[in-house]
């Protein structure tokens, strides 16, 4: 199982690069979706199958066609010759060094973990859903009441009055 | 039995019942409209789908050149994927299934999300206002229907203590699940219709309005995977609610478990076609009004009932 582990990571690692360095929105988004699909195969095989399938329906699903959504409106997907200068390497290879140096810190400090695939048994919905209403339940009531604000914001933002503009509809 | 054979056979009848149905459904149309229908080619018709593909085949696969090319060969790959996937957690009789999962239903859902893609990526890509319309209406369409396609299944699930397909069937030996979750059908065979964008939701398409929306550029096979990709949801969806409403397999033993499977989802596929057949298009806002205003409500409260009454009966 760990060859498919690190071919999953493999991808994942791989889309996420692509999806930062495409200049075509669309095509990043893509490879983003690509990326969160990887991780999905590696809780998989993290025995956390739920989780697995949350990612795909949540992340890669549903938030997803709306970044598409909002892209395909904007119509930003065409290549501008602004972001060619923001991808010079002055701008990348500082931060990326250092972020390498951290990178192998981590290997080393993972490395004597063991096998990361071990089957330690399927992490079942059932299960999920215990901890979440008894040891996680106040983050779980946290979460409902940020999206609560999510919900009235959006509405408010949406009820403003409109004014009708037909003219056989306007009062006179 | 040996899994590249069922995986097989699998592929080969879901294959030909979705060809068969592009003859199915104009048959019955006409039937319907009081016209004879497709009758020339073959007994009763029947090798018109044959001609039919022999013509997808050798028509011209234009690509056109203002069109993203790589995304817009994509599109059409994806529907395919995403709905054959979903036929593998699929139980046909009690021993033959491609694989039981214990997030089989969730695995569906997933698939069906990753499923609005195509069309999205297939309308932008053409790189056409009328494409771009439909992919526009077909995403938020099918977020929206998504949203409580998943959230009429939980009550199935919480009657069935599990995800998992063949669970669920066995849950169902004294009693179909239809009877104790009815609204849970009723949202759910709604949500299917639309997510198979299906007349009278064929909004995305609209080929009044939009000509043929999403796919109006492509032609050739790239057509013909979305043509019968179509039908190929129509038959996912027909199966599913045979599967988690109406006992799957189960039935009277004078017949073979996949009989039964079959006789179910036929019955079902045939409804699609009757809803096509009699229902006209509604506007987009009322589509809209129709999902977040009662049958999302009506989603929730079947689950709060549901658990309601389960907890009451432990």
């Amino acid at each position: 199982m760990d060859v498919f582990f690190y071919i999953a990571v493999a991808i994942a690692i791989f889309s996420t690069i692509m999806a930062i360095s495409r200049r075509n929105a669309i095509h990043a988004l893509l490879y983003l979706i690509l990326s969160l699909l990887a991780v999905s195969v590696v809780f998989y095989l993290l025995s956390a199958p739920f989780i697995a399938a949350l990612e795909v329906i949540i992340y890669a699903g549903a938030i997803m066609v709306l970044f598409i959504f909002v892209v395909m409106m904007l119509n930003i997907g065409l290549e501008k010759s602004m972001e060619k200068k923001w991808l010079n390497p002055r701008m990348w290879i500082i931060p990326s060094l250092l972020a390498g140096i951290l990178l192998v810190v981590l290997f080393l400090a993972l490395s004597n973990v063991g096998s990361l695939t071990e089957n330690k048994g399927d992490i079942l919905p059932k299960q999920v859903g215990i901890s979440l209403f008894s040891t996680y339940l106040l983050g779980v009531e946290i979460a409902g009441i940020l999206l609560m604000a999510g919900v009235i914001g959006a509405y408010h933002l949406s009820s403003q009055n409109k004014k009708v503009t037909h003219r056989f509809l306007e009062k006179k | 039995m040996n899994y590249l054979l069922i995986i097989g056979i699998t592929l080969f009848v879901v294959l030909s019942i979705a060809a068969g149905l592009i003859w199915i459904e104009r048959r019955l149309l006409s039937v319907w409209q009081d016209r004879l229908g497709p009758n020339r080619v073959g007994p009763f018709g029947l090798f018109q789908v044959i001609a039919d593909t022999i013509k997808l085949f050798f028509k011209e696969d234009w690509v056109p050149p203002f069109s993203d090319k790589p995304v817009f060969i994509l599109a059409p790959g994806i529907l395919m994927v995403t709905i054959l996937l979903t036929f593998a957690v699929i139980p046909f009789a009690p021993d033959f299934y491609v694989f039981d999962s214990n997030i089989g239903i969730l695995f569906f859902l997933g698939n069906s999300s990753l499923g609005v893609y195509s069309i999205v990526l297939g309308g932008w890509a053409s790189n056409n206002k009328y494409s771009f319309i439909g992919a526009m209406r077909a995403s938020a369409q099918m977020l929206t229907y998504e949203v409580f396609m998943g959230l009429s299944l939980m009550g199935v699930v919480m009657m069935a203590d599990s995800f998992s397909f063949r669970a669920i069937v066995e849950a169902q030996k004294d009693c179909w699940f239809i009877i104790p979750q009815f609204f849970g059908f009723v949202v759910f065979f709604i949500a299917g219709v639309a997510e198979t964008h299906r007349l009278p939701f064929d909004i995305p398409e609209a080929e009044g309005e939009l000509i043929a929306g999403y796919h109006s550029e492509y032609s050739g096979m790239k057509f013909g995977m979305f043509f019968v990709g179509e039908y190929l949801g129509v038959t996912l969806i027909s199966a599913i609610i045979a599967t988690l409403f109406f006992g799957g397999w189960l039935g009277p033993s004078f017949l073979p478990p996949a009989f039964w499977f079959f006789l179910k989802t036929f019955f079902f596929i045939f409804v699609f076609i009757l809803l096509r057949a009699s229902l006209p298009r509604p506007r987009y806002d009322q589509l809209m009004s129709l999902g977040w205003k009662l049958l999302l409500p009506l989603a929730l409260l079947n689950i709060l009932i549901t658990g309601a009454v389960l907890l009451f009966l432990k």
